[in-house]
């Protein structure tokens, strides 16, 4: 059984001219001890996804789900607050912003401290000798010091690792981590991307990486769900993907990359933008930036076709296999 | 630390300078003068006028009563009150603890009621209880503070008889001096059963006037700020770290909202001196707004100036303490120097 399953999941927000659907009937299977990155443009709804897991949405998003377990509960039959006891325990989420995720007016020792208390409990000495494990573990020099520190105080790799020792504060066996390195320095997200990945070995957690940065997955996952316009269009094992890309978004995304272009020439990008609201197409919704689109792509939109090892969402697969039909 | 203080204080002396010069000439921009005011109906004969003109200096150019004014400032003489001959610091101390009093409740009331207004109307934004606190709330900043006074005075002084019209105290029961001037220390310094409670019964009605607009001001305000942090990235987290709701927003988003709140309330105290003057003429309570209107309606010139310089000074020194309460309340303020 996974440590956490997700069935059809969509979700929808109001605006101005009727629903925006974010996410539109995604599925998502982890196992304790896994690694699943979700790759896609800003705006593919990697995101929304992961915060409707976590409950995290405004009250006004209308979310949709056939099944949502986490280690077994089932998520949909509980109340709100009990809910929010398993955020933060079994649960836990990085976030994008490191700086601006801390709130500037309590100590990074007190908010991780806030974390230990509510789901661990136990006295101020033992919850102090935990915070200061933990932030010797992410690897904070002079934890003592830091403990005590205002997080305008630190860098931004440093807050970083604040935040993953406070989501590791009660050992959870999910970890989500929303792109947790976009907005750090170059040399500094290697770092973190190291720490993350030895943390889950050590804490045998499963770990939900959402990324852009096809070269992350490249060294880290061992399932890929790529992610396009709120749908997924295809899931492989990481190395399947990398080699034989079924459909044409994930071939384009992966010919983006430097390291694979051809040298000496410009690098090949993907034309358009990912569609809104207003313009999404009735066919495939890659369609109007698809190189290999036929009439048939135009028309009609196909189908999440999920098979045990991959899933695609295309009419017409690349680097065909015999298991497409 | 100190340095800090230091600078604050040095740029207080052009804004009081500037404030000595307001309150001169518009005390002087009123018609009519202090010695026709003080001979009356009947008249006085042109040489006691004049006599009486040349005796408050008022016959020099008004650039030469300034200059004097300002030499008798820095020498700490605020000038005799025309129409008491008593000395202006001497008449405005007398009077300001009733004032303080007063302001004190009126800010912990608009305080109380106001911050968790905001808060709620913040969190429950665009149903009922927000629509209701915040209709409310304008209602309140728009009101005429002496009509509000005045219907308040009708509902529960007059039909209900719940809470005395006016005065500080039922001095028919108790007696006993001024220690403080504050009624309610000295009631319960004088140990006399019943007093507190009198002069709390007489202290609700002008609070509860004079917080209206503040408490408005201070909602609305604790609203805005609310909503905004509640948007901030932090909030998620402590969401996604399993937090309770009310945690989330009475200590995570209230913190950094209060930021914001405090220079409102700072600024508010201001604002709740100039209803004083109205509040305490409604409800005869013996503070220095009813004392300053008096001066006005007398033209006693160095009582207004006076008083305007002294209600000046302890509005700076409140921003002065909320300037300083930055430090303690926004971490981030505290490294900045």
């Amino acid at each position: 059984m996974s440590l956490l399953s997700v069935r059809n999941l969509s979700v929808a927000f109001p605006t101005q001219n009727g629903w925006f659907q974010a996410v539109e009937g995604i599925h998502l299977a982890v196992n304790a001890g896994d690694i699943l990155a979700i790759v896609g443009e800003s705006g593919s709804g990697k995101s929304v996804a992961m915060m409707a897991v976590m409950n995290l949405l405004p009250p006004t998003a209308r979310i949709t789900c056939d099944e949502l377990k986490i280690d077994g509960q089932d998520l949909l039959a509980m109340p709100a607050k009990q809910r929010r006891k398993l955020n933060g325990g079994t649960i836990a989420m990085i976030f994008q912003e490191p700086m601006s995720s801390l709130n500037p007016c309590f100590t990074v020792g007190y908010q991780i401290d806030e974390a230990i208390r509510i789901h661990l409990g136990g006295s101020k000495k033992e919850r102090l000798e935990r915070a200061l494990h933990l932030l010797e573990i992410v690897g904070i020099p002079d934890p003592q010091r830091r403990y005590k520190a205002y997080p305008h105080q630190m860098s931004g790799g440093m807050s970083q690792r604040a935040m993953i020792a406070m989501a590791l504060a009660a050992n959870p066996k999910l970890l989500i981590a929303d792109e947790p390195t976009t907005a750090l320095d170059v040399t500094v997200q290697a770092q973190i991307l190291e720490l993350l990945l030895k943390l889950q070995q050590t804490q045998g957690m499963g770990l939900i990486l959402i990324t852009h940065d096809m070269g992350v997955v490249a060294e880290t996952a061992q399932q890929v769900v790529v992610q396009y316009a709120g749908q997924q269009v295809e899931k492989q094992p990481v190395f399947g993907l990398f080699n034989h890309p079924h459909h044409p978004y994930t071939a384009a995304l992966l010919d983006a990359l430097p390291e694979r272009a051809p040298a000496g020439d410009f690098l090949p990008t993907i034309q358009g933008i990912v569609p809104g609201q207003k313009d999404r197409p009735t066919g495939c919704l890659f369609s109007p930036r698809c190189t290999h689109a036929q009439v048939l792509c135009h028309e009609q939109q196909p189908a999440l076709v999920r098979q045990p090892e991959q899933w695609l969402r295309c009419h017409y697969p690349l680097n065909p296999v015999e298991v497409a039909q | 630390m100190f340095k800090f203080i230091l600078s604050k204080i040095t740029l207080l002396i052009p804004t009081f300078l500037g404030i000595t010069l307001a309150a001169f000439l518009f005390v002087r921009l009123l018609p009519g003068d202090p010695v026709t005011i003080l001979s009356g109906e009947r008249g006085i004969s042109d040489e006691r006028r004049a006599e009486m003109i040349a005796q408050f200096g008022l016959d020099k150019p008004v650039l030469v009563q300034y200059l004097n004014y300002l030499k008798n400032l820095v020498q700490g003489d605020f000038g005799q009150s025309i129409s008491t001959h008593r000395p202006v610091v001497e008449e405005f101390f007398e009077r300001l603890p009733a004032t303080m009093e007063l302001a004190f409740f009126a800010i912990l009331i608009a305080v109380l009621v106001g911050v968790p207004a905001g808060i709620i109307a913040a969190v429950k934004r665009g149903r009922w209880p927000d629509h209701v606190l915040m209709g409310s709330a304008l209602t309140g900043y728009s009101m005429p503070i002496f009509w509000w006074g005045l219907l308040l005075i009708m509902l529960f002084s007059t039909t209900l008889g719940w809470t005395p019209v006016s005065g500080r105290l039922d001095i028919i029961n108790y007696y006993f001096e001024p220690v403080t001037g504050f009624m309610t220390v000295d009631a319960w310094l004088s140990g006399q059963e019943g007093a507190v409670t009198s002069a709390l019964h007489h202290l609700i009605l002008p609070s509860v006037v004079l917080s209206t607009i503040p408490m408005a001001v201070i909602a609305r305000q604790t609203r805005s700020a609310m909503l905004e942090v509640l948007g901030e990235d932090y909030i998620r987290t402590a969401y996604a770290k399993g937090l309770p709701t009310w945690r989330v927003i009475g200590i995570h988003a209230l913190r950094n909202a209060m930021i914001i709140v405090v220079t409102v309330i700072g600024l508010e105290v201001g604002t709740l001196l100039a209803g004083a003057v109205l509040t305490e003429s409604i409800f005869s309570w013996p503070g220095v707004g009813k004392w300053m209107i008096d001066a006005i309606s007398h033209r006693d010139y160095p009582a207004v100036q006076g008083g305007l310089l002294f209600i000046s000074m302890l509005v700076m020194l409140v921003n002065l303490i909320v300037d300083l309460m930055y430090g303690w309340i926004n971490p981030r303020v505290r490294d900045g120097k």
